[in-house]
């Protein structure tokens, strides 16, 4: 049986590099990825879709729902969901735009008030996740309306509008555009500067993941909650780290596209929710948590925007895209399920 | 180090009482440093009481619950694993997507620096998962595999493993043989042997008289929650512990009953009808 020690094991040998791969959560999303890009190249090469200009816009779409589903995906890791995440957007931006819109207000302190505002609701989904021991499902399909309601209500109390604007002439307007909406020019296209967050994000969600303790936790949080207690993993303040992580996250779409846009409306990030969580699905995660990877979120944000933008330069009615995006979250977890059946069987 | 007089684990007389219900009744053992104290007995013993008030999930009604003599009075399963006191329960708590060398160090992750970062350390976590796996016996390929891909048994020695590398001395291991096959079972009654072989103390639960029978130094037989006695491997052939152990008297019942069963098929089959009422009426 066992000698004293070994550093080569024979039975090593026989895995090979592929199947490594192929053990990773977000081998099918790469394969996908590469599938759509491929499908979209033959079909809307000519009218666009290989161009500097058009990778900028479906990148550009790709970012503000990939800088979403980092932290969708974290949290989905750690065992939880987050369907109020569109309604943070908007009360967020709305915050925002009536402080520096309506009221004057540096743009910088109301992004911070707003910033302030997110965590306290994404503290407040977790603490009542934790506390009430409901799913997070139903909690944040209860806090979904309550915030969006909220939004709308207080918004039209206060203003009498739904949509705000005249962001542009607050104080500190000019460095917020630089930073959360300016653009970086490549060849004759205009890259936004969101690419750049949501990449810095995505190195920064895998690292966690993969090269911290709390990585370790999540992961373990999300396998089983109870078996990480025992052992001594704080599931619970990590539980509600992982809300406020997302809702960070949704003000940051929420002052990328209020600044980019110069104010904001009631009704925005409606359904981000859920194309964040497809993101995620698409990417490898497992529903029940335990098991996924933020690189995973980053190809299945990119599938998103890929997709979204191909069907307009393919010249289909970009109503369909709701048709392609259900299929293809179908498709993708019997695949993912497929690829980590085999990986997992190989290996036995 | 050695196997002093003085017991890693004793309780004497020991009670618990749930409202009426009475689990434990005057219950006495020990085990000490470098032996393997088997608990036995059926379904509804207090085997799983027993062990949860040693473990400190439990505070004993009555009785006195001593380690290395010093009386003790746990609060929670916390207090036990400082006294170096660790539970192996049936379902492991391993997160079977997670790699083994994660699952080992869930909690107590290994970290390093590097600048201003605090990394975890998967060349340290890898190596010491490997090491103390192949300490026990057992030569896994690969540390980042999932613990899925382990059979039960060695999902079983990695809790084993990870329990002694964090300081248990004493370990209760809670049927840890029970949903295995024969091979898997003896893969770890060998972690059982080399633990001991480490000097620790093992309290082994179960209900599989040949499993303890295998391993044990001594034997303590839990019934209705009374001690039924504590036995040394010299005093208690393997055919008298499994009498003792499923009650000899219920057991001669029961293969008694099952000869009437077959004689009445037989019977039966021969289509002699009145002779079966007959037979039944008359066992």
């Amino acid at each position: 049986m066992a000698t004293t020690t070994a550093q080569h094991d024979e039975r090593m040998i026989q895995e090979s590099a592929f199947r490594k791969i192929l053990r990773r959560p977000e081998a099918g999303a790469a394969a996908g990825a590469i599938a759509v890009w491929v499908f979209f190249a033959i079909v809307a090469g000519d009218s666009g879709f290989l161009t500097l200009k058009g990778t900028a816009t479906y990148l550009e779409l790709s970012a503000e729902l990939g800088i979403l589903s980092l932290a969708v995906a974290l949290l989905m890791i750690g065992g939880e969901f987050d369907l109020s995440v569109g309604s943070i957007i908007g009360a967020a931006g709305m915050t925002m735009a009536i402080l520096s819109g309506e009221f004057g207000m540096n743009v910088w302190l109301s992004m911070l008030i707003a910033l302030v505002l997110s965590l306290a609701i994404g503290f407040v989904n977790g603490y009542m996740v934790i506390k009430t021991k409901l799913p997070s499902f139903i909690i944040t399909l209860g806090t979904l309306f309550i915030f969006r309601g909220a939004t709308i209500g207080i918004t039209r109390a206060i203003t009498a509008r739904t949509q705000i604007g005249k962001v542009d002439l607050a104080p500190g307007y000019a460095l917020a555009r630089t930073i959360f909406a300016s653009d970086i020019p490549i060849g004759d296209a205009k890259f936004p500067i969101s690419i750049i967050w949501w990449l810095v994000l995505a190195v920064l969600a895998t690292f966690v993941l993969l090269r911290t303790s709390w990585g370790n936790w999540i992961f373990g949080a999300g396998g089983d909650p109870n078996a990480s207690r025992n052992v001594g993993v704080p599931v619970d303040k990590l539980k509600i780290a992982l809300f406020m992580t997302t809702a960070a996250s949704a003000w940051l779409v929420a002052m990328i596209q209020g600044i980019n846009f110069t104010g904001a409306d009631v009704l925005r990030g409606e359904q981000r929710e859920f194309f964040a969580i497809i993101a995620v699905v698409i990417g490898g995660t497992l529903l029940t948590g335990g098991y996924g990877s933020a690189i995973g979120a980053v190809l299945g944000a990119l599938i998103f925007g890929m997709v979204k933008q191909g069907i307009v330069f393919a010249g289909v009615d970009a109503d369909w895209f709701q048709v392609f995006l259900g299929a293809m979250l179908v498709v993708a977890v019997l695949v993912n399920n497929y690829i980590r059946k085999r990986a997992a069987e190989a290996r036995k | 180090m050695t196997n002093t007089a003085v017991p890693a684990v004793e309780v004497r007389n020991l009670s618990k009482h749930f409202g009426s219900v009475i689990a434990l009744n005057d219950v006495s053992m020990s085990v000490h440093y470098g032996e393997v104290m088997c608990l036995l007995g059926d379904n509804g013993a207090g085997k799983s009481t027993l062990i949860k008030t040693l473990s400190g999930v439990h505070k004993p009604t009555k009785g006195q619950y001593l380690v290395e003599g010093e009386p003790v009075d746990f609060d929670s399963p916390r207090d036990a694993l400082a006294r170096g006191i660790a539970t192996v329960y049936q379902d492991l708590a391993m997160i079977p997507l997670m790699s083994i060398s994660r699952n080992f160090f869930l909690g107590s992750e290994p970290t390093r620096k590097l600048g201003p970062f605090t990394l975890f350390d998967h060349q340290f976590a890898n190596r010491v998962a490997r090491e103390e796996l192949l300490k026990m016996g057992i030569d896994i390929r690969d540390p980042s595999q999932p613990v899925g891909t382990l059979s039960g048994g060695e999902r079983q020695s990695v809790a084993i493993a990870r329990a002694v590398y964090f300081g248990a001395k004493v370990l209760i291991l809670d049927e840890p043989t029970a949903a295995l096959g024969v091979k898997q079972a003896g893969t770890v009654l060998r972690y059982i042997a080399q633990a001991r072989a480490r000097n620790l103390a093992v309290i082994f639960i179960t209900h599989n008289p040949h499993h303890a029978y295998a391993v044990g130094d001594r034997f303590t037989i839990l019934k209705r929650g009374r001690t039924f006695g504590t036995f040394t491997k010299d005093e208690l052939s393997r055919e008298e512990m499994v009498r003792m152990m499923s009650g000899a008297d219920e057991l001669d019942a029961l293969s008694h009953e099952l000869k009437e069963f077959e004689r009445a098929d037989r019977l039966r089959a021969a289509g002699q009808q009145t002779e079966v009422d007959q037979a039944l009426g008359s066992s």
